[in-house]
């Protein structure tokens, strides 16, 4: 195609987009409301994964020795662990330094603690951490398993609820974007058409005198184009700004320190190519589905 | 230029609207189609430039068999045959130049060339002083004359007419027969559908007479035949 082609497709689209001002202005916001929705779940889920993985970084089996083991046995219970695939390091603890941290932790009423360093009723503890914080259930049976071991213990419930929370708000986000993709598409469908409809003579007499498909398609594409892209731009500057803002709010306040956001940097660069990818997507998509219909006849 | 061999269409309403035709149209000839409302003269027309598939048998226009042309090559065939209809099908918010150099643009000719061509074409139907005019600011002749310079401004071979005078009193439907007879002169093929007993008779021209689908007469140079 030629460049000066281009440009009178170009010109002949965008003419239809203000042609049509009120349909346009429908399949705009549809985009816009649908885009809007689509990113901010994409910010949450990215964040809730961060988070998250914050979490299962802390994620640890603490094993607890059987008071009758001796430093033998201990080694031997070591070496046992280590073999074990899943391992990612295993820290010894001794019952007086456990007692110790436990103490400090205590703060002032800590001193009531002081009497039991005659007597330390503590266990010696091997603290293992898992390659993958998923397998930390699955080690600490396995563990649990092994001679001279008294107890374990994980941080299992909260991984594990924080893991079905991420994914039931995932597959609700698929869901909500989903339907609102397809009424986005179906509203701009119904506006392209309306523009083939008031042009119906026009391209009658197109194809009269020898206008290949492609011809009459490209103004189309170019309106489904735009349709799509002008409905990212609102969205995607006000996630970008509200996000960077929030995030500055966050690290600005201390009781929220323990909030771990996803930094704002490539976040919303892709966040935005996202965003206007579907847009020009959908538009694009719902604008060949009409036009396509209109020409077989 | 135009051979049709045992052609039938049924639309698929079941209308049976040609019921074997055969027909051969020499290159430079000048055909005229008449016969009663209904008798398939419209449909005759739009088998020849494809707007119509025929139901059987095999239509070749130049040397190309129109069955045989894939469905994406029909504009190349459409882009031979010029097309001119009684209500002239003129796109009402293009001036007149526009009008006749939208049939180049969608071939993508050449500003330069776009702009000779559609002042040729316009001299040739007499126009040229009204190139800026909007349709609806041109008398009904006028318009169709457009219409006949948008048909032949990519040189086609063949320029088919269905009812061209339909819409037109006596003295201007005299004025576009004179344009098409030049046309005609300069070599172009014309087939035109018409029910204008006057024209027939006194423009002496091939006839060919279509009744119930069939061709019930063919004289090189017949007359009208039917009593209005
Ligand atoms: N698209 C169509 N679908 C179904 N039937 C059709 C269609 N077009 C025409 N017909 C029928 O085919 C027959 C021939 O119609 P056609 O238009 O070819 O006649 P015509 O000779 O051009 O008539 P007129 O002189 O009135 O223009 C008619 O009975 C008509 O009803
Ligand atoms: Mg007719």
């Amino acid at each position: 195609m030629k460049g000066r082609t281009l440009g009178r497709h170009v010109k002949e689209g965008g003419k239809n987009l203000v042609r049509n001002g009120w349909m346009t202005f429908a399949s705009i916001s549809a985009v816009t409301i649908m885009l809007f929705v689509v990113g901010a779940f994409l910010l949450l889920i990215m964040n809730i994964n961060e988070f998250a993985d914050s979490l299962e970084d802390d994620v640890e089996v603490r094993v607890f020795i059987d008071l009758t083991a001796d430093e033998e046995n201990q080694s031997e219970l070591e070496t046992e662990i280590q073999d074990i695939d899943m391992v990612q390091t295993v820290d010894f603890v001794a019952k007086e330094d456990g007692l110790e941290s436990l103490i400090t932790s205590f703060g002032d009423q800590g001193t009531y603690l002081e009497s039991l360093r005659e007597e330390n009723p503590l266990n010696d503890v091997f603290v293992v951490q898992a390659q993958d914080p998923q397998q930390t259930q699955v080690l600490a049976e396995e563990i649990q398993t092994l001679s001279y071991v008294d107890d374990v213990e994980y941080g299992a419930d909260i991984v594990e609820q924080l893991f079905s929370v991420t994914n039931i708000m995932r597959y609700a986000g698929i869901v909500l974007i989903v339907g609102l993709m397809f009424t986005a598409m179906f509203l701009i469908a119904n506006t392209i058409k309306i523009t083939i409809i008031a042009r119906k003579r026009e391209i009658q007499i197109m194809k009269l005198v020898g206008a290949t498909n492609g011809f009459i398609r490209w103004p189309f594409f170019v309106e489904g184009l735009l349709l799509g892209v002008l409905g990212a731009i609102i969205p995607i500057s006000a996630l970008s700004y509200g996000y960077v803002k929030l995030v500055e709010v966050v690290q600005g306040t201390p009781e929220l320190s323990f909030l771990t956001m996803t930094p704002p940097n490539p976040l919303i660069l892709q966040m935005g190519g996202l965003l206007l990818g579907i847009g020009a997507f959908i538009g694009i998509w719902g604008s060949m589905m009409s036009v396509r219909k209109f020409l077989k006849v | 230029m135009i051979t049709m061999k045992e052609v039938w269409k049924t639309y698929p309403n079941g209308v049976m609207a040609i019921n074997g035709i055969d027909i051969h149209i020499d290159k430079s000839e000048f055909v005229y189609v008449v016969g009663p409302s209904g008798a398939g003269k419209s449909t005759f027309i739009k088998l020849m430039y494809r707007e119509e598939k025929p139901t059987r048998g095999t239509i070749k226009i130049g040397d190309e068999e129109l069955s045989k042309i894939k469905e994406r090559h029909i504009p190349l065939l459409r882009r031979k045959i010029g097309v001119v209809f009684q209500d002239f099908k003129l796109l009402p918010s293009l001036s007149v130049y526009e009008n006749v150099a939208f049939a180049l643009e969608v071939i993508e000719e050449s500003k330069a060339n776009i702009r000779k061509r559609v002042m040729q074409v316009l001299d040739i139907v007499r126009l040229k002083n009204k190139a800026r005019f909007l349709p609806h600011e041109l008398s009904g002749g006028e318009q169709q004359r457009v219409a006949i310079a948008r048909a032949i401004v990519n040189n086609p071979s063949v320029l088919i007419a269905d009812e061209p005078t339909g819409n037109l009193d006596p003295e201007t439907s005299w004025e576009i027969m004179k344009i098409l007879e030049e046309i005609n002169d300069r070599g172009t093929t014309i087939v035109m559908a018409t029910h204008n007993k006057e024209i027939v008779n006194t423009m002496r021209k091939r006839v060919i007479a279509i009744e119930g689908g069939r061709v019930a007469r063919d004289d090189a140079k017949g007359g009208y035949g039917y009593e209005r």
